[in-house]
């Protein structure tokens, strides 16, 4: 068995009173690709700051490179949504990138010499090494997602946690990003949310459901039903290389 | 009629008027840009608002008013940014009762002060052709402050306003930086309230940094642009209110105002014939 790297234990959380996730239970192993998927509201969001440390939970324990979440911060690079971006902010690709480096780098002053190297570098990897320069607002949707991957990179993370990488842009280069990923996979666990069930389900080798609690599958073990009863209603889902209809 | 410059060359409160202008949009174009692309604007007025409370103060206790103003200022800029960092929601409302409130001591100290009453329109509108050179030192000082902190931490306060929650997985003090960037916005409208008056301040702090970020796409170009259109308007305000014998300030945001809304305008056209340009027909 691969080693550990987040465990969550019997986890609840609510906002006031709101019980958003009820004893949710999850092992994340070195090398892992895992996907999260379940409905908007599912409690998603919830999980993933949990694991981050940005939010705490009222019950379980939870543990991230044997230890808390806050203090495991560093080791764990994240892709926000990038919904939520300004996207007219004046920042050049480098500039954002570099932010990977922030908590490595020196304090005072601006960036290191090897902090650009690694940006760069991070930036080859998700093939935008030409758009150093661009301001990040001449970019597509597509190459911003590649940005923010560069930038979760350019963390040297030994884990990758990316929010609905795929929502808001169109499904020819949502592939491309999620062989992205599959490459990164050969060497960083990557954990991937998303509410896009059919098409997560061809790169990971896990998936965990979560509407509210959480049940954890095999990607082969996913089925129309699950879904369905997932989701509370019929849905058509596109999985490995068979189509099921639900009526 | 002598000219601007005549009057420059000859008069000495000309030299302070038009140092004080230059040295002041050197804080407006740096501390205008991080209000602008963190759009907290409505913050920076309350801030100048609630100034005249600690102006009012000074000047009841007989101390000087710019140290009653800066005093003020941080109190604001703190009292917003503790606000918005535990009660979000809470935020609009403190920023108003601040404004108001803050005035409203303000006004209320002035007048029980006996004695000569002091001109409250120098202070609501400003009037940089009274500024004694004790206060071009301050700005002086207080402009390499603020230029020195930039410096030093401008990669935590540039990831503090693009990206909150990244900033804080990388273990940045996002609280402490959002409030180190708020007092550095207080200090710049201490500084602005010497040139426009403190009910005016919120055009010289945001217009400049927004006309820059129309044309230039990385912070540090838009502190540099912001500071060179600073320059330029309010010089070129006080130019034209000698010409015309007009009040300063005013004349001075006026000008920005106008440039602020030609820039809007013709950058629209010149995106359009840009796109134009390249979309083959």
């Amino acid at each position: 068995m691969s080693k550990t790297i987040i465990s969550l234990q019997d986890v609840s959380f609510r906002y006031e009173e709101h019980l958003v996730l009820q004893d949710v239970s999850l092992t994340i192993h070195e090398q892992e690709f895992l996907g999260i998927v379940g409905p908007n509201g599912s409690g998603k969001s919830t999980l993933l700051k949990i694991i981050l440390g940005l939010l705490t939970p009222q019950k379980g324990k939870v543990k991230v490179f044997g230890t808390s979440p806050a203090e495991a911060r560093l080791r764990i690079g994240y892709v926000p949504q990038f919904a939520t971006f300004d996207r007219n902010f004046p920042i050049s690709v480098r500039e954002t990138v570099l932010q990977g480096r922030l908590g490595k780098t020196r304090m005072i002053g601006g960036y290191r010499r090897s902090d650009r190297q690694i940006a760069q570098q991070a930036l080859e990897e998700v093939e935008l090494g030409e758009m150093a320069n661009r301001p990040l607002t001449a970019l597509s949707g597509g190459q911003l997602q590649r940005v923010l991957i560069a930038r979760a990179l350019a963390c040297q993370p030994e884990i990758l946690i990316l929010d609905e990488p795929t929502a808001h842009i169109d499904p020819k280069i949502e592939e491309g990003v999620f062989d992205l990923l599959k490459r990164l996979n050969e060497r960083l666990t990557v954990l991937v949310v998303s509410h896009d069930i059919g098409f997560i389900t061809r790169y990971i080798t896990r998936v965990a459901c979560l509407n509210r609690t959480l049940v954890c599958h095999t990607t082969s073990e996913i089925t129309g039903e699950m879904i369905e009863k997932l989701y509370g209603g019929p849905l058509r889902a596109v999985h490995h290389d068979t189509v099921l209809h639900s009526h | 009629m002598t000219t601007f410059l005549d009057a420059v060359f000859s008069q000495p409160f000309m030299q302070h008027a038009l140092i004080g202008g230059l040295l002041a949009s050197v804080a407006c174009g740096v501390a205008g840009s991080y209000v602008v692309v963190r759009r907290i604007g409505y913050i920076a007025g309350g801030i100048a608002h609630a100034v005249l409370g600690g102006m009012g103060l000074a000047y009841f206790l007989g101390r000087s008013p710019v140290a009653g103003a800066i005093v003020a200022a941080l109190v604001a800029a703190l009292i917003i940014g503790w606000v918005s960092i535990r009660w979000k929601k809470q935020e609009d409302t403190t920023i108003s009762a601040l404004w108001a409130v803050g005035m409203a001591v303000g006004v209320l100290l002035i007048a029980r002060t006996p004695g000569y009453n002091v001109d409250l329109m120098s202070y609501l509108f400003g009037n940089i052709l009274m500024i004694p050179r004790s206060h071009l030192n301050l700005i002086f000082w207080l402009d390499i402050g603020i230029v020195l902190l930039v410096v030093l931490f401008f990669k935590q306060l540039l990831a503090v306003s693009f990206d909150e929650e990244f900033a804080e997985l990388r273990q940045i003090s996002v609280n402490f930086f959002s409030l180190l960037l708020l007092c550095l916005v207080a200090l710049t409208v201490v500084i602005l309230i010497q040139v426009v008056g403190l009910i005016l301040v919120i055009a010289l702090l945001a217009l400049p940094a927004a006309i820059a970020g129309q044309y230039v796409h990385s912070l540090s170009r838009m502190m540099l642009v912001a500071t060179l259109l600073g320059a330029l308007f309010t010089t070129g305000g006080l130019s034209l209110s000698y010409h015309y014998d007009l009040p300063s300030g005013a004349t001075t945001v006026l000008l920005t105002g106008l440039a602020y809304l030609a820039s809007s305008v013709g950058g629209s056209l010149w995106r359009w014939w840009q796109v134009r340009r390249i979309t083959p027909s």
